[in-house]
């Protein structure tokens, strides 16, 4: 027997060769993912630090610019993220039990969501073209709140904006481990890759239950 | 491969309970109750990332290690806000000064 083959045999081929197991393995990749997470938090923090800051400086601008905001569109995609983010469990749970096909219709399905999501969402900017609500010199709003509005559509394009290319960095990912299922190098022994890329996914939909309230729902009974 | 498989019906209640508090928030927040607006829609966020947290992303069943990191994440953030507060709320005490 030739060593390569005494190797291949030692162990699992997903196994690196600085872990002892599989297990080791899939704890080491968990804890990696999560203190990515840790630096996401953060990057998100910075921006909603600011939303808190001008929102407690312009609270009445910022209430009138959050009720231009599409209530139900913005309930609706709620709804999508969270229902994606079941999918993405039911998809981690099917690869731990090494139901292949199952997987993959579950992975397609998150990425069927998270597209519509992004639709809604282009939908959402798409108004907000037409009505004006683009900062910059076309702007139009109520004259007193006019400069202090345009800080509250900043931060909604920018911290959407930035949860959006989350979701299409996410629907990347998820297409990768579509693939990686489809040819067989996920398996019932090494689902760590839909784990962690399932921890992605919950993150941004995190990201989202905070932005809801935030941005749609504020001010939302004073007019 | 995962230690700790958890049955189906956790994530449908899951689903479930976070559909109920979607429905909630949109609901409180067409009522007038002055603060406690903003307090409400971000203790049901809360709430709702926290069990999302606990169970669609396994950490109620994961290693010591990883909930340091965890909580560690909500510590940092809240030293960015509470930091960040402690400046912007206390600029107008110098007008009494």
């Amino acid at each position: 027997m030739s060593p390569e083959v005494a190797h291949a045999e030692a162990h699992h081929p997903a196994l690196a060769h600085h872990f002892d197991s599989l297990e080791q393995q899939s704890e080491a990749t968990t804890l990696g993912m999560w203190v990515f997470l840790v630096t996401e938090v953060l990057f998100f923090g910075g921006l909603f630090a600011t939303y808190m800051i001008y929102r407690n400086w312009y609270p009445d601008a910022f209430a009138a610019a959050s009720h231009e905001l599409d209530v139900t569109l913005g309930t609706v995609n709620t709804v999508v993220l969270i229902t994606s983010s079941l999918t993405m469990a039911l998809a981690v749970h099917a690869a731990q039990l090494g139901q292949r096909k199952l997987l993959m219709t579950f992975l397609i399905l998150t990425m069927i969501l998270g597209a519509v999501f992004l639709g809604i969402k282009s939908v959402e900017y798409y108004h907000k073209f037409v009505e004006h609500h683009i900062p910059g010199p076309g702007f139009q709003f109520e004259k007193e709140y006019v400069r202090h509005a345009q800080l509250f559509f900043s931060l909604y394009f920018v911290m959407t904006g930035l949860h959006a290319l989350h979701m299409i960095i996410g629907i990347g990912i998820m297409l990768v481990m579509l693939w990686w299922s489809w040819n067989g190098t996920i398996t019932e022994e090494y689902s760590s890759p839909i784990e962690i890329s399932g921890l992605y996914w919950h993150f941004v939909d995190i990201v989202w239950i905070f932005l809801f309230p935030l941005l749609y729902l504020i001010g939302r009974h004073a007019h | 491969m995962s230690s700790h498989i958890l049955p189906k019906r956790v994530y449908y209640t899951i689903f479930a309970i976070l559909l109920f508090c979607t429905y909630l928030t949109v609901q409180i927040a067409f009522l007038d109750l002055g603060v406690l607006n903003t307090v409400a829609a971000l203790a049901i966020a809360t709430f709702k990332a926290t069990i999302v947290v606990l169970f669609f992303m396994h950490v109620k069943y994961s290693t010591r290690l990883t909930w340091a990191v965890v909580l560690g994440s909500v510590f940092w953030l809240g030293i960015l806000l509470a930091l960040t507060l402690s400046d912007y709320l206390t600029r107008v005490w110098r007008t009494y000064g």
